[in-house]
């Protein structure tokens, strides 16, 4: 026993060393070095404040913005601290909404945003993504029908043409990685920042 | 279905098949003491960790040894993270300021990463601090993953050689698993992931503030190294609550396709290592076929089962498939193929949420860890897990013809048939025995966030996934209570340590055995109808025991969605 104690003990430490601290910060280091923006978060700036990471979405409610996702995300009650309450894209807490497939909570929720959206955009099929929620709360994309589908109320609230408002969604629809891998798909913060920028007045 | 999501099946089965025989050779030649490219570089760092050590490279164990050098380590790996989880409040490297552990909760995430399962109790990013992440669990991935590896390769050696008193040494197996395996690897891998968007610093949370003026905290860490080990050793706690869906830690469909890779590289690769070892690569290609064979059905029935939609949702007008709990870069084909990969190897890894799949699609990921996780499995648990099977097999076998049984030119006698059968027959009476203890009890009820069937299905999955140490939840579940945290730490030690105990027994045994050469009365095993007999076994062992827990939950779940039925709480 006594002799397998040494060599446990020395490897232990030693591996330790290796995987959980010189690995890790040598990779740290490098990363740094050779991706300096991706490792830090990429990061978005707009006139000097950070606007939000590119690959992280964030909650849209103005009618002037293309809208996400729904967002399952939750942070901890302002009034009570042992208890949650529904914070959409919370970035520091990611999660589903884990709502099984016969869960009359998802077929409510599902019912209640079709509504919301057939209302604002009356005869036109709402797209999948527009009413499901994402695996980690914060997926920064919707497709491009999800995208074209909201452009009548963002034109509406911008006082702009459709057409301008379409024209500015369409340049930002990213197709399949190497046209195979993934789902064509829309950045939403992007397209964002690309329509405060393209309809100033 | 469409064509494009078959041909994204395609090619990833064509790169992992690609990756099977380079990888296989360079690790036969790691396991067998030879040089190698990177020897060079490592063989000082090797020979210097020996010398601390007081260790000959040349000196070998037998199997009784070589366990208990391995649950020595373990112990001491497992003290360690409990102690860091508890102190780590006054260590470095917190600048969220986490504080501790508690001391369920440390108990089972020490579990849950000494057996190589990494089942998620814990939320990354608002729970551990990144010394925390670092040195317990970053530096926990990597020696799981190399002990798993290391028990392959002494069960292989016990076939590959006769009359040996020996099996190799735990100690070297495990310093050149880590270190010519997977930190080369982890290394190129990290800085992939990092070129992809994965986040790679120790600078703190950074708040934003929003096109509509809200401020977003957005958790960042040393993610890229961590998720490369995560992945490559099929260990899959992810470095933040959402896991492999959270795009921090997967951030595009490329990073997602190699993500998938990876999980199986290893792993299939182990079986090419065991053809080399035993001198008969077409062995290590009979039973990746039989793998293959399992795996193509699960990625077919959860493809079709998510593509098809939950029926609930389509008697509401929604068409397009299941998308709840999916990531829109991913889709629903990377979606579905990720949960089978992730399931069928023992990594536990998720890219979308398991609890919100279609009834039959999270259907398959149970049946995937029920089997034992052998198709692919786990580094190297995978092929000792096999293997466990294949003696059955052949057991079944020697049966039907009345004949002692071999494989590989060792007879299969009693002690080698008891010991599979205690590895198989563990897995079990953990997942079901817990199981029925969790819905007859006040605190096993409390778990579920769903009601119904889904409920049911909640519980059963989640010490499925700890028995068979793989990781993934239907993360509806509260697990993060007393009840949850002791009986799935419990569930996760005897689900590793109850099958790696008997399987280098078994090591031991063959090891020590003559080698008989092939007669007209041997089976070959390395064609089509071993490989239909050793799927036969797996499935019938797994069906006769896993069929009326599944009827309980997934199965009249789907019935009584297809009908339109839903379920709520409180009600």
């Amino acid at each position: 026993m006594l002799a397998s104690f040494r060599p446990a003990l020395v490897l232990f430490v030693l591996l330790t060393a290796i995987t959980g601290l010189a690995y890790p910060l040598a990779m740290t280091g490098l990363a740094a070095a050779l991706f300096p923006g991706k490792a830090a978060g990429s990061l978005i700036t707009r006139d000097g404040t950070v606007v939000g990471s590119s690959l992280i979405g964030q909650s849209f409610t103005s009618p002037r913005y293309i809208h996400g996702r729904p967002s399952a995300t939750v942070a901890a009650d302002p009034v009570d601290a042992t208890r949650t309450v529904p914070s959409a894209y919370n970035a520091s807490n990611s999660a589903g909404s884990n709502l099984g497939p016969t869960s009359a909570a998802l077929a409510e929720r599902v019912k209640g945003d079709l509504a919301t959206l057939t209302a604002e955009n009356p005869g036109a099929t709402v797209p999948v993504d527009l009413v499901t929620a994402s695996g980690s709360g914060l997926d920064p994309d919707i497709s491009p029908e999800a995208a074209l589908f909201q452009v009548p109320r963002v034109a509406r609230a911008r006082g702009v043409s459709e057409d301008r408002v379409r024209a500015l969604v369409t340049a930002q629809v990213e197709d399949r990685t190497l046209g195979l891998l993934g789902e064509p798909r829309v950045n939403v913060l992007a397209l964002n920042l690309a329509l405060d920028a393209g309809l100033r007045q | 279905m469409t064509l494009n999501g078959w041909i994204q099946v395609a090619l990833f089965c064509a790169v992992v098949l690609a990756l099977v025989r380079p990888l296989g050779g360079y690790m036969t030649r790691v396991f067998q003491g030879e040089r190698t490219l990177l020897s060079p570089v490592l063989a000082p760092v090797e020979r210097g960790l020996y010398r601390l050590a007081g260790l000959d490279a040349r000196g070998e164990q037998g199997w009784r040894a070589y366990a208990l050098s391995m649950l020595g380590f373990h112990a001491l790996g497992f003290a360690a993270l409990y102690g860091l989880l508890r102190l780590q409040d006054g260590l470095p490297l917190n600048p969220a300021g986490q504080g501790t552990v508690a001391p369920d909760l440390a108990f089972n995430t020490a579990a849950s990463f000494v057996t190589n399962t990494n089942w998620q109790n814990y939320g990354g990013e608002s729970t551990l601090s990144y010394l925390s992440q670092m040195l317990g669990l970053t530096h926990q991935n990597f020696l799981s993953a190399a002990t798993g590896i290391a028990l392959a390769v002494a069960l292989v050696r016990g076939f590959s050689r006769a009359s040996a008193r020996t099996i190799g040494s735990f100690w070297v197996d495990l310093t050149r698993c880590t270190l010519y395996v997977l930190l080369p690897l982890c290394v190129l891998y990290t800085l992939f992931l990092v070129s992809q968007g994965v986040p790679q610093t120790l600078g703190p949370s950074i708040a934003a503030t929003t096109l509509e003026g809200e401020t977003q905290t957005l958790a960042l860490g040393p993610v890229a190294s961590q998720v490369a080990i995560k992945m490559l050793g099929t260990n899959g706690g992810g470095f933040f609550n959402a896991n492999a869906a959270h795009p921090f830690e997967n951030p595009t469909a490329l990073s997602n396709f190699v993500q998938m890779v990876s999980i199986f590289a290893l792993g299939a690769a182990m079986t090419n290592v065991f053809g080399r070892m035993v001198g008969d690569e077409r062995q290590g290609w009979a039973i990746l076929g039989a793998m293959g064979l399992l795996f193509l059905a699960g990625v077919t029935v959860v493809y079709w089962a998510e593509s098809a939609g939950s029926p609930v949702l389509s008697r509401l007008g929604l068409t397009g498939g299941n998308l709840e709990g999916k990531e829109l870069r991913f889709g629903i084909v990377a979606s579905a193929l990720f949960a089978v990969v992730t399931t069928a190897a023992s990594c536990g890894a998720v890219n979308a949420m398991h609890d919100s799949f279609t009834a039959l699609g999270g259907l398959i990921p149970m049946i995937n860890m029920q089997l034992g996780e052998i198709i692919v499995g786990g580094v190297g648990a995978g092929l000792y897990g096999m293997l466990v099977f294949v003696i059955v097999a052949i057991f079944v076998a020697g049966l039907m013809v009345g004949r002692t049984p071999e494989y590989l030119g060792k007879k299969i006698e009693a002690r080698e048939v008891k010991m599979a059968m205690l590895a198989i027959l563990c897995l079990p009476l953990m997942m079901l025995g817990f199981t029925a203890l969790a819905t007859v009890l006040a605190a096993g009820l409390a778990g579920p966030a769903n009601a119904g069937p889904h409920g049911f299905s909640e519980i059963l999955y989640a010490f499925t996934s700890a028995a068979a140490n793989n990781g993934s939840a239907f993360g509806g579940l509260s697990g993060n209570t007393p009840f949850y945290n002791t009986t799935l730490a419990i569930g996760m030690l005897v689900g590793r340590f109850f099958v790696i105990l008997p399987a280098l027994a078994i090591a031991g045994a063959l090891a020590a055995k003559k080698t008989v050469p092939a007669s007209a009365g041997t089976l070959p095993t390395h064609g089509g109808l071993f490989i239909g007999l050793l799927v036969g076994v797996i499935l019938i062992v797994g069906g006769l025991t896993f069929f009326p827990s599944l009827a309980l939950g997934p199965i009249v779940e789907h019935l009584a969605g297809a009908a339109g039925q839903t379920f709520a709480t409180g009600g």
